[in-house]
């Protein structure tokens, strides 16, 4: 009785550890959920692993999470959409370098009904202000993530202080991006969301692409292997090389070769000079 | 195997017992010595289940003391035992429970077996030996704590009302088993309700009243003449039950 | 209510075609939870059982704050290990976080409290009806706390049922110290979590189902092995 409690105990034990005591070669890498819930990860991953043998363990956070993380040296490579963020923590001696890797946009998202007159447009400085002006229910993620800083810059290009005029118009909710697109949807509000979990997304309802296309909606993506002179457990070779295949042309091919409904969501663009 | 020293007499020294802000024990000193049976009577209320208990040890008088001729030794068997009016039994069956008790006495494993149903043979059960004693009837089970009693030998049982809820057909039998018991050498200091019970069992009487020992006697001469007034009523049913 | 129609039929769908993404999930799930009721147990019933039979000063303290415990927040639990495995925290070298071990851990904290709490209040019971007949008997505290745990093992059993439902279906702690990994800690419930803010809501629902059923079958044969051993010993 005592023995077979131990013998149970002991698989448990294994089976249970089983990940921490792994012999794989493996990265862990911080980035955002909107990027994991686009699917690029599940396209372009396995292709690098093919290649090198390498597994890659995507923990997907907000943009300000995944920093943290790495800040925490909890993660080996860091791969977001938050240039200034991105800049900070090099400054910070987090990280050892920046390259830039693909590019996506943003998408103004609202109900068909468009209550303040946006679609169709290309400017999306002048759609904000209307949607201010018409007072017409607006989601925001304020969870500090790559969008939500990119949605507060384009307030500010828009010339309006959304701090103050906040109202009950605009609707703060801390979640992630599919899940702002549910409230959204939910409440026939608008919501500036990343194409790629616009495509993705399933629970549309009555919501539609407004504004596109303004230069201003360019997301750049940026990846950053996490400082291993900080962070000694930071597996800074197999890191690299992860980072060194992004930016190769097998890997900016892999990324502008993944589509959903025949549609490109990332643009390479490693070689871009200021990206 | 008894050890050398008795554990009797034993003596009880001005003992007081409160509770509940009442005193329930109002210093009581007799010795108990080894041969007679020894029954506990008075009205409700008058502290006699509460005595048992603390000659058992299972309360700490306020004042005063209990003290045994012998001390027991811890780690060794116990030489004392209680029925209690209700039997506590273990989800096993009858013949796990009489093991578990010489278990806990230390008896060895192989010795439990062939003494548990000795004392299932003594009271009766022994063809109920794997039956969850649970299941019993009252009777059967207070047949199966007195069994386990048998199974300790222990050297003094209290008994608590132990046919306050039983029939008479299984009062007669759990009669007859502590008969054999102090036959066998247990001293038995027992409560009861039942004045015929006593009438039959007790060769002498406590009488208390109040938390105080009013009397002392042999039992025919306090059932057929007891030396108090209190006593008397009580015999004639006057005080409560 | 087309969603739930449609859950219902993507939930039937995944289990037929015996989806090798979902199995590999569910499993996850029951070894994480599993391994998490029994180190919990063996953290949580010893406790509550020496609680209830002991008498030492700040008891009662202690019973009231196992109770509290109870209504622990998963996220709190998930935060405080994620601090603790952290490379950054104390326990960082082991590198166990975003591992099944760390998510067991977490969830072995969340529910040992529980287990303690209710087992003090089973063995407690027992106890009132057992003590002086034990005690009679000469049975030390530590023997009167295995005794007690062995004879009511069956109220145990519902205990224990209690704690993997409730590990089975949290998601604040696994999400935070598992990572919410694909192929490596991505359980049930985060991965409902996940489908659900894909807006993928049939997904999710039908994903729920799954979840619910499982835990409906470790009920019901708990159950099923709790009457037959009730009726034998009464």
């Amino acid at each position: 009785m005592v023995v077979a409690r131990r013998i149970v105990l002991g698989f448990l034990l294994a089976f249970a550890a089983g990940g921490a005591w792994a012999t794989e070669r493996f990265i862990t890498v911080a980035s955002t959920t909107s990027t994991e819930q686009s699917g690029l990860f599940g396209h372009i991953l396995p292709i690098f692993e093919k290649e090198t043998g390498i597994k890659v363990r995507i923990v997907a956070l907000g943009t300000g999470q995944a920093l943290d993380l790495a800040r925490r040296g909890d993660a080996d490579v860091v791969f977001v959409h938050a240039k200034a963020a991105e800049e900070k923590f090099l400054a910070s001696g987090d990280g050892v370098k920046r390259f830039p890797v693909m590019y996506n946009d943003f998408v103004l998202i609202g109900p068909k009904s468009d209550p303040a007159r946006v679609g169709g447009g290309n400017d999306i400085t002048e759609a904000l202000k209307k949607i201010r002006a018409a007072q017409a229910p607006f989601v925001s993620r304020g969870d500090k993530s790559g969008t939500h800083l990119a949605e507060l810059a384009l307030w500010k290009a828009s010339g309006i202080d959304i701090e103050k005029a906040k109202a009950p118009w605009y609707r703060d909710t801390g979640q992630g991006m599919g899940a702002a697109l549910n409230t959204a949807n939910s409440m026939g509000a608008y919501v500036l969301s990343d194409r790629g979990t616009w495509l993705a997304f399933r629970n549309r309802g009555d919501l539609t692409i407004l504004v596109e296309g303004d230069k201003r909606l360019i997301n750049q993506y940026g990846v950053m292997l996490v400082n291993p002179q900080r962070h000694p457990s930071v597996k800074k070779d197999l890191g690299q090389a992860f980072i060194d295949w992004l930016v190769s042309p097998a890997g900016q091919k892999a990324i502008a070769d993944y589509k959903i409904n025949g549609e490109q969501l990332f643009f390479p663009n490693a070689g871009q000079p200021g990206a | 195997m008894r050890a050398p020293t008795s554990l009797l007499p034993l003596r009880l020294e001005g003992l007081v017992f409160d509770a509940g802000g009442r005193r329930i024990i109002r210093g009581i000193s007799i010795t108990l010595k080894r041969g007679p049976r020894t029954v506990v009577l008075g009205p409700n209320g008058a502290g006699k289940s509460v005595l048992l208990r603390l000659c058992h040890g299972l309360l700490t008088p306020s004042a005063g003391a209990v003290t045994w001729n012998a001390p027991e030794l811890p780690g060794a068997p116990r030489r004392q035992a209680m029925v209690f009016q209700r039997p506590v039994l273990l989800r096993r069956s009858a013949l796990g429970n009489v093991r578990y008790a010489l278990k806990v006495g230390g008896i060895a494993a192989r010795e439990q077996e062939d003494r548990a149903y000795d004392a299932l043979c003594k009271v009766g059960l022994e063809g109920h030996a794997d039956r969850p004693a649970r299941v019993m009837s009252g009777g059967e089970q207070q047949r199966l704590a007195l069994a386990r009693v048998w199974a300790l030998q222990p050297e003094i049982l209290f008994l608590d009302e132990p046919t306050a809820s039983l029939d008479p057909g299984s009062t007669h039998e759990i009669e007859k088993v502590i008969l054999a018991l102090h036959e066998a050498g247990t001293k038995i200091v027992m409560v009861t309700h039942n004045l015929g019970q006593a009438r039959r069992l007790a060769d002498e009487i406590l009488f208390l009243h109040q938390g105080r020992l009013l009397e002392r006697q042999p039992a025919d001469r306090f059932l057929k003449q007891p030396a108090s007034a209190e006593a008397a009523r009580f015999l004639e049913g006057e005080l409560p039950w | 209510m087309s969603t739930v129609g449609e859950a219902v039929a993507q939930a039937l769908a995944l289990v037929a075609t015996r989806d090798p993404k979902l199995v590999s999930i569910v499993l996850l799930s029951l070894r994480v939870s599993l391994a998490a009721i029994v180190f919990g147990a063996m953290i949580g019933l010893p406790l509550g059982a020496w609680v209830a039979v002991t008498d030492f000063p700040g008891r009662r303290a202690v019973i009231v704050i196992l109770n509290a415990l109870m209504g622990l927040p998963s996220v709190v639990v998930g935060l405080v290990v994620y601090l603790l495995l952290s490379r950054a925290g104390p326990l960082g070298s082991f590198g166990i976080l975003f591992t099944p071990a760390a998510m067991v851990i977490a969830q072995t904290i969340l529910i040992a409290p529980m287990l303690a709490a209710l087992t003090q209040q089973v063995i407690g019971d027992g106890w009132s009806e057992y003590r002086e007949q034990l005690c009679s008997l000469g049975e030390t505290r530590l023997g009167a706390a295995t005794t007690l745990l062995w004879d009511l093992k069956y109220s145990l059993v519902t205990i224990l049922l209690a704690g993997f439902g409730r590990a089975a279906s949290e998601v604040g702690a696994v999400m935070i110290v598992g990572g919410n990994i694909d192929g490596v800690t991505r359980v049930m419930t985060t991965t409902i979590a996940l489908e659900t803010s894909k807006g993928d809501l049939p997904l999710a629902l039908a994903l729920g189902l799954v979840l619910l059923s499982i835990v409906l079958a470790v009920n019901a044969g708990a159950y099923l092995v709790k009457e037959t051993a009730q009726h034998r010993y009464g």
